[in-house]
């Protein structure tokens, strides 16, 4: 009873979306791709309205590609359930072609399978889990921004490497907290670190951290390393600041962390803060010409990198759907696969490309959050403190055990 | 590993935990109890005076914190002046939902104010999320109240220390006007009896409305107190209240003396775990209620019937 409830306020939410641009969408056969995220809860600022701005001005500055294309938006709650029903009737139902972002593995995961069953293209952005490339991976699926193991490599490689050699965890405990520390924990030790101890709480129910910081002092750790996101990290930041673990020369590092993350804390507090991202606006000048390109949009703010890789994404596919044309670009394994034959090149992540298992290779950066006397403003938060290479912040294929591969 | 060894290496871990990672695990558990208490305490007064389970609770410690960010930003309000008028302002507010909404239920089962109150709730933190977005405001503690006191032990935010105080004070005040005043008296008296307590000429209606009003109050000045240690963000009430209910039905519904010790025993008990085992410190709070209400179902301080 109660899903069904769900699954019908689901489908009422995307049938609002849909009209919109119906219009457009008259004569020529046109693309339509929808952005399926967090729109009103815990991830709607990292993911949410801002990903839809994306790959909005994505499609217009493509301009006139020779066919129209158009983009509606879900809102998937973080529940699998209504994730699933939205995409079955997106796919089923209003003729959209290529499903967008999807933040919060256990949906990415279950919107990946029905890509597969329907044959049509998923270019996920938002999702952390390795498995949408590895163990769970389909013919039809683009993993774009990033997974747990960059972060963990990036964070926890680069950080031993820079002096960061003493461990201790806070994680949050369930699955994405738990993948967390035990990567970031390998490479680590691999880099000659050691990890002294961990503190793994119960989530979501924890909001005073304080005792776990505590603990974590008292290990006399270097680095303190935050296996959570969004609000548990803010919560930490804050509290390790308050207890003056920051100020007494322990590093904290945030393994996924965002832009958003450090202005909702402030520069004050959150600086010296290690966080890996793989866009940044400031980066370079391709990267803040598609900054100033977006501002229209979203009114100033600069968007992180899921958000980015909705951007990214969305370029790649449309160029993917040109080079083959939009019939046979119905057919989500062959656009898939154009998109992995061609190189990517975007304003955001510069040129690449995407392996045979769906992963697109884009560079990993670790980011030190700067004191507030350096930066310049708001939203100018980051120093670059090390790349990790496109190869590099991907699970290697022989360990990922994608069965698309092994054939 | 078999059970046994599983169970004899955690013993030792504990053995090797030094006495000062103890006693300061039980300051954080007072500081967190002082939060517990006062909101169970404003749940226990609006639970013990109108019979409402208020389960827009959290929602309304919530709105004390963004209120308290807002004066500052809005209007440049500072905190101390906030800790007297965002409580004054969110309780307006609850006077209002008092007024035209809940006074509605009085005659109807306990579940028609709950699932108002849990709708009213999931619309407040829904209008907050869409205007301030959901990763957090920020807010400092103010300048007197920053920095750190060696305790020997341990190095304790001065901010804590005065959470713990005011918390303390406003506890015994609201304790001692329930219990001990004129005031107190005819508000017990009128929901003993209402209609016996209108021929003697008071407005019981009125009494009932600022009954409301005060405990809405109790959950915003929670609120600002939470401000400069959490993330003000929409979701912060949602996260606490599960365990502020724990509290108050450990405590006995509706009694206040009841819940404000409670909140404070728990907070200790929920710090000691995080160190002895801090993955089940989410559930020690339940776990402790089901033995409760096993022993003693009207909980640690509830009156017999």
């Amino acid at each position: 009873m109660n899903v069904k409830r769900r699954a019908l306020l689901a489908s009422a939410a995307a049938a609002a979306a849909l009209p919109l641009r119906r219009g457009r969408a008259q004569g020529k056969p046109g693309i339509k791709i929808g952005v399926l995220n967090d729109q009103s809860g815990t991830y709607r600022d990292v993911t949410g309205p801002l990903s839809v701005a994306c790959a909005r001005q994505a499609v217009d500055e493509l301009g006139d590609i020779g066919f129209p294309v158009e983009v509606v938006v879900g809102d998937h709650q973080n529940k699998p359930d209504i994730g699933a029903s939205i995409a079955r009737q997106w796919f089923d139902r209003d003729g959209v072609d290529m499903i967008l972002d999807v933040p919060t593995s256990s949906v990415a995961l279950a919107v990946a399978n029905i890509a597969k069953e329907k044959n049509k293209a998923y270019v996920n952005s938002g999702g952390a889990t390795p498995d949408l490339t590895g163990a769970q991976c389909n013919p039809q699926t683009v993993h774009w921004t990033y997974d747990t193991y960059m972060l963990a490599r990036s964070t926890g490689g680069a950080t031993v490497k820079n002096g960061g050699d003493t461990w201790f965890f806070i994680t949050a405990n369930y699955v994405f907290g738990q993948q967390l520390q035990r990567d970031t924990s390998r490479f680590v030790t691999q880099g000659g670190g050691k990890v002294l101890g961990a503190a793994i709480y119960p989530f979501p129910e924890t909001t005073d951290f304080s005792s776990f910081l505590l603990q974590a002092q008292s290990s006399g750790a270097k680095v303190v390393g935050l296996a959570n996101a969004g609000g548990d990290t803010v919560n930490c930041v804050k509290q390790a600041h308050e207890f003056g673990l920051t100020a007494g020369g322990v590093k904290l590092a945030a393994l996924l962390g965002s832009l958003q993350v450090v202005d909702s804390l402030t520069l004050d507090v959150a600086q010296g803060l290690l966080i890996t991202e793989s866009f940044y606006w400031d980066l370079n000048d391709r990267t803040r010409a598609f900054t100033k390109r977006l501002e229209v949009r979203t009114g100033g703010v600069p968007c992180n990198a899921v958000q980015a890789g909705c951007y990214g994404g969305t370029i790649h596919y449309l160029k993917a759907v040109r080079a083959i044309g939009v019939d046979k670009a119905r057919d989500g394994a062959a656009v898939i696969a154009q998109m992995k034959a061609m190189p990517t090149d975007d304003d955001a992540f510069g040129k690449g490309r995407i392996r045979e298992d769906g992963r697109n290779l884009c560079p990993a950066y670790l980011f030190e959050v700067k004191k507030p006397s350096e930066s310049k403003g708001r939203w100018d938060y980051y120093n670059l403190i090390a790349t990790t290479s496109g190869e590099d912040a991907a699970p290697p294929l022989a360990d990922e055990h994608c069965p698309m591969v092994k054939s | 590993m078999n059970p046994f060894d599983v169970f004899s290496d955690w013993f030792m871990r504990l053995w090797h935990i030094p006495a000062v990672a103890w006693l300061s695990q039980l300051v954080l558990g007072l500081q967190n109890g002082a939060f517990y208490a006062m909101l169970s305490l404003g749940l226990a007064v609006i639970f013990g005076m109108l019979n409402i389970i208020n389960f827009a609770h959290g929602a309304l410690f919530m709105m004390g914190a963004f209120v308290t960010w807002m004066l500052a930003n809005y209007i440049g309000i500072g905190y101390f002046p906030a800790l007297i008028l965002a409580p004054l302002i969110v309780a307006a507010f609850g006077l209002v939902l008092e007024r035209t909404l809940i006074s509605r239920l009085y005659g109807l089962d306990h579940l028609y104010g709950l699932l108002l109150t849990f709708g009213l709730a999931l619309i407040i933190e829904g209008l907050f999320r869409n205007t301030y977005g959901s990763s957090g405001l920020p807010y400092s503690p103010p300048g007197a109240l920053q920095g750190a006191t060696n305790l020997g032990f341990m190095y304790m935010p001065n901010y804590r220390g005065w959470v713990v105080f005011v918390a303390l004070v406003v506890c015994l005040a609201t304790w001692f006007l329930i219990e001990k005043t004129s005031l107190g008296a005819t508000l017990r008296a009128a929901t003993e009896n209402a209609a016996l307590v209108r021929a003697f000429g008071v407005n019981v209606p009125r009494l009932i409305t600022l009954t409301y009003a005060g405990g809405v109050g109790l959950a915003a000045l929670a609120g600002v107190l939470a401000a400069p240690i959490y993330s003000v963000n929409p979701n912060m009430g949602s996260q606490v209240i599960n365990t502020v209910f724990a509290v108050v039905v450990i405590g006995g519904m509706g009694s206040i003396l009841g819940s404000v010790i409670t909140g404070f025993m728990l907070g200790v008990i929920e710090g000691l775990t995080k160190v002895a085992l801090p993955q089940f410190s989410g559930a020690v709070v339940f776990a402790f209620m089901i033995v409760v209400l096993l022993v003693q179902p009207r909980g640690l301080f509830g009156k017999a019937a």
